[in-house]
């Protein structure tokens, strides 16, 4: 039985977790390690870093905290947030890293995804885009430097070149449900999902089960991540599982 | 001391850090008398079939693993590893495997509602009994990635198998072979378990 995936995501600055975590007994709810093993016992079926360190000598940094998740995290996982390079994803894959998420760079660079691809397998490639419906109402737009300028390309278009290219999942976050609790873009991500054969994950916009039900049901959705829902405890990834398995969705419960 | 051979493969780190979170102790390694010395020999491996073999043939692998596996030394396959062990797959035609065991590497066949590669957690169901999954109870979920699965000569030799399109041998078991098609260092608690039992078998051979 193949299950739909829950996935936290994490956000990481200087090699710590921002944002708070509410896990009890962890005795570091800053350290990336520990908060990921904690997911993994509270039934993440994987987990997504993003990395928003600025600082130039940023790399480093990246390398050791992904060889010490890697060291405790049996789940696959996924590490975004400044990778330009085949060279980039050589040394995250090295360090123990499933899966490597590029947005802006991919954006600048296709050929990066195909490199990539050939290079690692399109299994590691997920293209991470940020979406915004358009003012006309028409579709979206993809942006790029997290969200802040307007690249005016199409989002279902330029996840279909993605697929070309070789990306092997999709992370599709709405830029306009993102932080709003009220659900996530089923129209945005069923017009992607639809046309493209390799999986959605679906982000943004989570505030209760129902929502991520919806965005699997109705939105097509292979997975679905959130963050601050899962961080503030505000729910458990056992009861969005539980919800789901109860409507007929299949989890690893 | 577990050996996990080293022939370019990818990501080998994390069968390493599994093997060593369970407190063994681990060397990665193409060296033959490293691998005839050592208490258990894994194959991992991700990328092609046919870069593989290459890669298994430049630095003279294919007698050692022969070598380690006449020896009666526990040798696990993992992934493109279970591959590898077989006669050929549709993957490389024309590529000859290790052949350790009979059988071939075949794709998922291609269905609407099926995507392929298959990614993700499924659930193992066990035909017949195998040693690797002492203690795991049926149903238990194992990550997969893969676009092409075994078929394997002698189904006797099956020991766990899960559906996605069609119905995906999952784990052989013959004497001191074994191997899984889905990944045990990324299994969360399941996995752990498959990797510690086969830690057990190594020492129960010494």
């Amino acid at each position: 039985m193949h299950t739909k995936r829950i996935i936290p995501c994490l956000d990481i600055k200087d090699a710590r977790v921002v944002k708070g975590v509410n896990f009890v007994n962890l005795v570091d709810a800053g350290d990336p390690a520990s908060v990921a093993a904690a997911y993994d016992k509270a039934g993440a079926d994987e987990v997504v870093f993003l990395d928003i360190t600025a600082s130039s000598d940023a790399r480093n940094t990246q390398l050791e905290w992904v060889r010490r998740v890697a060291s405790t995290l049996f789940i696959p996982f996924t590490v975004g947030g400044g990778i330009r390079t085949v060279d980039d994803f050589k040394a995250i894959l090295r360090e123990g890293a499933d899966k490597i998420s590029v947005n802006s760079a991919a954006i600048m660079n296709p050929n990066l995804i195909s490199e990539a691809a050939y290079k690692f397998g399109s299994q590691c490639v997920v293209v991470a885009i940020d979406a915004k419906r358009r003012e006309d109402g028409s579709g979206w737009n993809i942006y790029k430097n997290g969200g802040r300028v307007d690249m005016k390309m199409d989002a279902v278009e330029w996840a279909m070149k993605a697929e070309k290219l070789g990306a092997g999942e999709i992370l599709l976050t709405s830029m306009d449900c993102d932080g709003t609790k009220a659900g996530y873009d089923i129209e945005l991500t069923k017009a992607v999902s639809e046309n493209v054969g390799i999986p959605v994950i679906a982000s943004g916009g989570a505030g209760k089960c129902k929502h991520f039900y919806d965005a699997i049901e109705k939105g097509g959705a292979e997975a679905v991540l959130a963050a601050s829902l899962f961080h503030f405890k505000e729910l458990e990834i056992c009861e969005v599982k539980k919800y789901l398995s109860e409507r007929g969705i299949s989890v690893r419960l | 001391m577990i050996a996990i051979i080293d022939y370019d493969a990818g990501n080998i780190k994390s069968v390493e850090k599994a093997l060593e979170y369970l407190g063994e102790k681990v060397i990665i390694t193409r060296d033959k008398n490293e691998l005839l010395k050592a208490s258990g020999v894994i194959l991992p491996g991700v990328g092609s079939f046919k870069d593989a073999m290459d890669n298994l043939n430049k630095y003279n692998l294919c007698e050692a693993i022969r070598e380690v596996t006449d020896k009666k030394i526990p040798f696990l396959g993992i992934c493109l590893g279970l591959q590898l062990i077989f006669e050929k797959s549709e993957e490389s035609p024309g590529v000859e495997g290790l052949k350790l065991l009979e059988g071939e590497i075949v794709k998922i066949p291609e269905k609407d509602d099926i995507k392929i590669p298959h990614i993700g957690w499924n659930s193992l169901k066990f035909p017949n009994k195998g040693r690797l999954f002492k203690g795991i109870k049926e149903d238990s979920f194992v990550y997969f990635v893969h676009s092409y699965y075994l078929k394997a000569k002698d189904p006797s030799i099956v020991t766990a198998v899960t559906e996605y399109g069609a119905n995906i041998q999952a784990s052989v078991e013959k004497d001191n072979i074994f191997a899984c098609q889905f990944h045990p260092e990324k299994s969360s608690e399941t996995g752990l378990c498959i990797l510690k039992n086969f830690i057990e078998i190594t020492k129960e051979n010494k």
